[in-house]
């Protein structure tokens, strides 16, 4: 089992979608990073990310990893956001049968799993339908 | 720097092996390798592996696996690129003969995944993804692949069909293929009925878990008559290339950047085209990453790999036959072994040792593996001597 710093380090990003802006060009990173991709620049300006964004793709989890074996089958998708950030998160309260490519989403936050019997509830962010 | 041989390779059959450890296997394969080439030591060696920590938990391989090879104290050392272990650790044994620091180097690669329950594989192998912004919200890697099929089919109208006939052709050829996991043949509509594991992506769309090993022995080619009889196969070119680790980081979900990246590379530094090339090994570890590098690599235009993987042009007697040996599908995918896999059917297939599988007159061929959902790519072009 994993030590609390785990995850406390993420909180920033988890519970309040704490990204950067480079100051150089201007493209976003979620998480923060040190160096820019884009332009090789290393100064960054706080930003929070929006919650509003669209499904790019999608899948069904029916096999999932050990510590998702209990909550299968659930919904995947990656989403972009609308300041252009790209993110991997379960989408809840869907219909399987309406997830489609390029439907709009919202992030909210939520319990995401259990680190075993006496470890951590884990939080983070999932997509919604945004209808 | 010096051109580079392979004198010999090894492996033996791939499956659940219960009976035995990840060293026996390893060695078995080794030994096959040294026996094969006729030598009578070893300088170095390296092991691909991608995580022996999390499936037997055993680090440090590189030391284990000379003392029980009976090769110590030479120069050992696991290397990993998750699922591109394999052809990382060919790449290094490469550089190793090709610089000259070592002139007889065999290149490993081992995984043994079966002594984990599945839930424990399917968490081991997704560590190839990012574990923090992938990994923390139960994506897995049928999952990720699962998401590019969706965004191929929606781009490019790739279709369900399409993606089981990888599978159907894998198996046709993985049925002539002694020592893979599963040789035997399966139609479009088994694919298509067998059990969901990622929508759209079903248990026979996915290469399994597998427990296996495989070995070659490379040498300076100057060196190969006074080191063996064996015919000795030309490594014409290496290469490797990296892209993001996490999926949704691309710029486009349905290319492999890296993958292409490390196409270009290798032939260029051959002086090839991809119509040089006679049959290649792909990294099929789920059918949408075989239509996915028979575009990246150039075989088929960017959007045509559905299309092409229907059209026959990528079996046995077609224009460009995709993995002969029945591909990480039918001859299974222990992570760590599959680069080195490729390595041993490409040689063989350029010795003319391919049995019933034989690609006729093969002068050339390529080896295509890959990490993850394509973060890393070890690219091999071999020839005749």
């Amino acid at each position: 089992m994993s030590t609390s710093a785990k995850y406390w380090r993420g909180i920033p990003q988890r519970y309040r979608l704490e990204a950067e802006r480079c100051a150089s060009c201007g493209m976003e990173f979620f998480p923060p990073r040190l160096v820019c991709s884009g332009c090789g620049a290393r100064k960054f300006m706080p930003i929070t990310l929006g919650d509003h964004g669209k499904l790019l793709t999608y899948t069904v989890i029916r096999v999932g990893p050990s510590e998702f074996c209990e909550q299968t089958p659930y919904a995947m998708g990656i989403v972009e956001l609308e300041g252009g950030v790209r993110m991997t998160a379960q989408i809840a309260d869907v219909d399987f049968d309406d997830l489609e490519v390029g439907m709009p989403v919202r992030i909210e936050f939520r319990k995401i799993r259990e680190e075993g019997q006496a470890g951590i509830l884990c939080y983070g962010y999932k997509f919604v339908p945004a209808d | 720097m010096r051109d580079v041989a392979v004198i010999g390779v090894g492996m033996q059959k791939w499956g659940e092996l219960w009976k035995k450890s990840l060293r026996d296997i390893f060695t078995e394969s080794a030994l096959l390798a040294i026996d094969e080439a006729g030598v009578d030591r070893i300088d170095s060696m390296y092991v691909g592996c991608m995580s022996s920590g999390l499936f037997v938990g055993q680090e440090h391989l590189g030391s284990l696996l000379a003392d029980y090879l009976g090769v110590a104290p030479i120069p050992a050392l696991r290397v990993e690129s998750a699922c591109a272990s394999g052809g990382a650790a060919f790449r290094q044994a490469y550089f190793d003969v090709a610089s000259g620091a070592n002139d007889i180097v065999l290149a490993g690669g081992v995984e043994k995944m079966t002594d984990v329950d599945g839930g424990g594989a399917t968490f081991a192998l997704s560590t190839a993804a990012d574990a923090e912004y992938e990994v923390y919200s139960g994506v897995t890697f049928p999952g990720l692949y699962a998401m590019v099929a969706v965004a191929h089919m929606h781009a490019y109208g790739t279709t369900r069909e399409q993606l089981a006939e990888v599978s159907v052709k894998n198996h046709k050829n993985g049925a002539l293929n002694p020592l893979a996991q599963y040789p035997f043949e399966v139609t479009v509509d088994q694919v298509l009925s067998s059990v969901m594991i990622a929508d759209p992506l079903t248990i026979l769309d996915c290469s399994p878990i597998t427990d296996g090993a495989a070995a070659a022995i490379l040498c300076p080619l100057d060196m190969v008559d006074d080191l063996t009889d064996n015919e000795p196969v030309k490594i014409l070119s290496s290469a490797h290339a990296t892209d993001s680790i996490a999926l949704h980081s691309r710029k486009d979900l349905t290319w492999l950047s890296a993958v292409a990246k490390a196409g270009q590379i290798a032939y260029k530094s051959a002086g090839l085209t991809p119509s040089d090339i006679d049959f290649v090994e792909v990294h099929d570890c789920f059918t949408i990453a075989e239509i996915c590098a028979i575009e990246a690599l150039g075989f088929f235009e960017k959007g045509k790999g559905g299309t092409g993987a229907a059209s026959g042009e990528t079996a046995m007697g077609g224009r460009i036959p995709v993995n002969p040996s029945g591909g990480l599908k039918s001859k299974g995918h222990p992570v760590g072994a599959t680069g080195i896999a490729q390595i041993v059917e490409t040689v063989k297939q350029l010795r003319g040792d391919g049995g019933e599988r034989q690609v006729e007159g093969a002068r050339v061929g390529m080896a295509q593996n890959m990490g993850g959902t394509g973060g890393s790519c070890v690219t091999h072009i071999l020839g005749k001597a």
